[in-house]
């Protein structure tokens, strides 16, 4: 998608690429809410970026090992502590936790609390479509409904906890027991399930996303046409 | 509550996507990626190819296909057929596809679902089983399916609820059962196989083969313990539309994802 003018230019998000997984479709839906796209497989790509996306999907140790080979974990985690935009999907949300108990791994440690196997659950993994419950007022759900349902494919999830744990869940979903399927504290945001994968209403949270980033330029309107285009 | 997923399938040779009996007479029914984004828009909840022409010459071709389906609908799609190596699947997951669909290499080589679960994660891995009931065995003798490969083809002396519990323990995510007996025949799901399967197994289980009408639909999920619904046909030919074996999966409690701006 082109610019109109010369002052307006889409904003930047950059999709970190550690080899895990399917950067295809995260990358196509934000193209189709009118960002640009820089695939992040190495530090320096993270120069000049409006927002950061961490995607993935498998288990935490192999995550981080090439996170670090990459020498994308510490440019990571000053993008994080700088306050910077930044979404993680799915496992992108776990590392943001602790440690995880499916492999022991030690991860980012933003989130007080661990990545635990999903309790109670009648079927594992949980795959397909479930409600989504918003818990509060949030950017990421402008326009949509607080029940909507969005798509999950994961055993395990972040389980904050602490005297932050209430402030930092953003939503809820039930699968033989409820667990934490978004977070979000200051402008690090986190979704278990897959946006990129949720039709209509996932696109609609990535051009949420994209559109909280502020004003660089044509970003408003160009989100405004993504949108409406599906 | 997690939704009951309706899936439709799509068959594709050299490109197209086509409809034919048993693999011949083929009629094209169209452009995969232009059906894909009709069925997303109608409410699919996912969607799967199947590459029925399987050559090797044929792979790009599919790639560019499951590539120009990533672009267009952001629901879910799984690609099966003709993957044999951990690298095939690779190619299949990069071009777009969410999960690779395992069936005549996983039976030669079972160890191929651990392979690919370890590199990809079971989410990625659908491992399907074509079944046809036993005639062979002795009156008075439980029920019982055996595992065909090659299309339905050739028998393989699996038994497929063992082959179910199999797979499952070496890394499918799910299982995508078909029952040989029904598919194309319109009769209605092997409920029994189904409910058999699911109830042997923690992983969630794809229902495909005999898709007529909604009942059909609401019998998978309720007697076949089914935590998904394949078709084809039914679709295709417009017989049946999404919203309509959803709204009656609805009707019967079953919990479904009823998308308030899909197309009917």
């Amino acid at each position: 998608m082109t610019a109109p003018g010369p002052a307006a230019r889409p904003p930047r998000i950059g999709v970190v690429d550690y080899g895990a997984g399917n950067l295809v479709s995260i990358g196509q839906a934000l193209q189709a809410v009118g960002a640009d796209v820089v695939l992040a497989h190495r530090p320096e790509a993270l120069a000049g970026l409006d927002g950061l996306i961490v995607p993935g999907v498998g288990a935490a140790a192999p995550a981080m090992n090439r996170l670090r080979r990459r020498r994308l974990l510490e440019p990571v985690l000053a993008w994080l502590a700088d306050d910077r935009p930044f979404l993680g999907i799915c496992l992108g949300l776990q590392l943001l936790f602790e440690g995880s108990d499916e492999d022991g791994a030690r991860t980012f440690g933003l989130i007080s609390g661990r990545t635990s196997l999903l309790e109670g659950a009648p079927r594992l993994p949980h795959i397909g479509w479930n409600q989504v419950e918003v818990l509060r007022d949030h950017p990421l759900f402008d326009g949509i409904s607080p029940q909507a349902n969005f798509y999950f494919v994961h055993s395990y999830a972040g389980v904050p906890e602490g005297p932050e744990a209430g402030g930092m869940a953003l939503a809820e979903t039930e699968h033989g027991g409820r667990f934490v399927s978004a977070v979000a504290r200051g402008r690090m945001a986190g979704v278990q399930f897959h946006p990129e994968r949720s039709g209509r209403d996932g696109l609609r949270m990535i051009g949420n996303f994209v559109r909280s980033l502020g004003d660089t330029g044509a970003s408003r309107e160009l989100v405004a046409a993504g949108t409406g285009a599906r | 509550m997690l939704c009951h997923r309706v899936i439709p399938c799509l068959d594709v040779a050299n490109g197209r996507v086509v409809k034919g009996t048993n693999f011949i007479d083929l009629v094209d029914e169209g452009d995969p990626p232009e059906l894909a984004e009709r069925y997303a828009r109608e409410g699919a909840d996912e969607l799967v190819f199947l590459d029925i022409t399987a050559a090797p010459e044929g792979r790009g071709t599919l790639l560019d296909i499951v590539e120009r389906t990533a672009r267009r609908a952001f629901i879910p799609l799984t690609v099966g057929g003709g993957v044999r190596h951990v690298n095939e699947m690779r190619d299949v997951l990069r071009a777009g596809a969410d999960k690779v669909s395992l069936n005549t290499a996983a039976v030669a080589d079972p160890d191929l679902i651990k392979r690919c679960a370890r590199r990809f994660g079971r989410q990625a891995v659908v491992v399907a089983i074509d079944a046809k009931r036993r005639t062979d065995l002795p009156a008075g003798s439980p029920v019982a399916w055996e595992v065909y490969v090659r299309g339905g083809r050739l028998a393989t002396g699996f038994d497929a609820l063992d082959w179910a519990a199999r797979a499952a323990t070496l890394g499918a995510g799910e299982l995508l059962v078909t029952s040989i007996d029904r598919d194309g025949t319109r009769s209605g799901f092997d409920t029994d196989l189904l409910r058999a399967i699911s109830d042997r197994v923690t992983v969630p289980l794809v229902a495909s083969g005999g898709a007529a009408g909604p009942a059909d639909f609401v019998a998978a999920v309720r007697e076949g313990h089914a935590d998904a619904v394949l078709a084809a046909s039914i679709f295709h030919r417009r017989m049946h539309s999404i919203a309509g074996v959803k709204a009656a999966m609805a009707a019967a409690g079953i919990p479904v994802r009823l998308d308030e701006g899909a197309a009917a």
